[in-house]
């Protein structure tokens, strides 16, 4: 039954790639929405704690962060490995932090600043007594809506 | 000068795609998809200057004190209990199922979908720690305590709803709330150490 037998080479048709390029367009657009690049470089290492009832931060603009942990190691030959705040791209003190949060409310829009949030990446061997200066200073600041940065475990 | 109509010569769009793919591709390694995540929290506004010491008195049977000591070593009330134990200890505490004398009292409210139920309004658990406790273990106590609320309204709405806290309403989810308000309070620093008074 020769029927459907084709006599002759078939030839593959080509492929309309024209396309192509608009799809690709498109899964670039979404990354770009999609992509927050870090603006700080970070000076000090953390690894954030563990936990299992964490909810999702939302809103980056609404987010400050204050990254507490080990200084980075080129600068730990001239600070040491003592715990270290850094606020935005440089290593602050504790009295610095309420300064840091009123600048950073100002920069926001004013229907935005009562939703203001600090994230706090700190690392888990840090000792508490920074964390609780952090917190007071926080208070102080009226920075009230935390979020104790962290990772689910599995 | 040639004659008539010049047929534009097309570009080649053949490479559009590679230019696209390498903008892609940079956007796809400085992209962090993975969404922050945290335990959230709310802290106390600062105390006023001339706030008066004793204007908020506590029945002892309304506070669950969660002690971390400098080991990371947890005391729950009056004995030392593992992080594992403090879950279901937050648990009876808050919810106070057999009207314990020790436990937090209850107060008969108005909740709306529920009608006269008994809540332990007044329960506070009140978490110390020392200057010297790691960061982990104290993040593992907020989320035990935090466990315990969250088990105990999705048991909750399990329980009326058959569904899960998180999936009910707006609404629904203020009264289970209301039943189960989430009483944290991180103690002032001066308390350390010392413990209660």
């Amino acid at each position: 039954m020769g029927k459907f037998n084709k006599t002759g080479k078939r030839g593959m048709p080509a492929l309309n790639t024209s396309s192509l390029p608009d799809l690709i367009f498109t899964l670039l657009f979404f990354f770009m929405i999609v992509t927050t690049m870090r603006e700080v470089t970070l000076k000090v290492e953390f690894k954030v704690p563990t936990g299992t009832e964490l909810e999702k931060l939302e809103k980056k603009s609404l987010v400050t962060f204050i990254y507490v942990g080990k200084p980075t190691a080129e600068f730990r030959k001239k600070l040491g490995s003592e715990s270290r705040i850094q606020l935005n791209d440089s290593y602050a003190e504790i009295s610095q932090i309420q300064d840091y949060i009123t600048q950073e409310r100002s920069s926001m829009k004013e229907e935005d600043q009562p939703f203001m949030t600090v994230s706090l990446k700190i690392d888990k061997e840090t000792k508490m007594g920074v964390v609780t200066d952090i917190k007071q200073a926080l208070r102080q600041a009226y920075a009230l809506k935390i979020n104790y940065s962290a990772q689910p475990r599995q | 000068m040639a004659k008539g109509k010049r047929s534009v010569p097309e570009i080649n769009s053949s490479s559009t795609a590679d230019i696209a793919f390498l903008l892609l591709i940079f956007f796809l390694i400085t992209t962090s998809m993975d969404t922050d995540r945290g335990l959230a929290r709310r802290l106390p506004p600062p105390p006023e200057k001339d706030q008066k010491q004793d204007d908020v008195i506590v029945k002892e049977r309304n506070v669950l004190v969660v002690y971390l000591n400098f080991q990371d070593q947890l005391m729950c009330g009056k004995d030392y209990i593992s992080i594992k134990q403090l879950r279901q200890r937050a648990k009876d505490f808050i919810a106070n199922p057999y009207n314990d004398e020790s436990l937090p009292e209850k107060y008969n409210k108005d909740i709306p979908f529920f009608g006269n139920v008994q809540v332990t309004e007044k329960h506070v658990i009140s978490l110390q720690n020392d200057r010297n406790s790691t960061y982990q273990a104290y993040i593992d106590v907020q989320n035990e305590l935090v466990a315990a609320y969250n088990e105990l309204r999705d048991e909750l709405a399990q329980e009326k709803w058959q569904k899960n806290y998180l999936d009910l309403d707006e609404e629904q989810q203020k009264a289970i709330r209301d039943i189960y308000p989430q009483k944290i309070s991180e103690a002032e620093p001066k308390n350390y150490g010392g413990g209660k008074k």
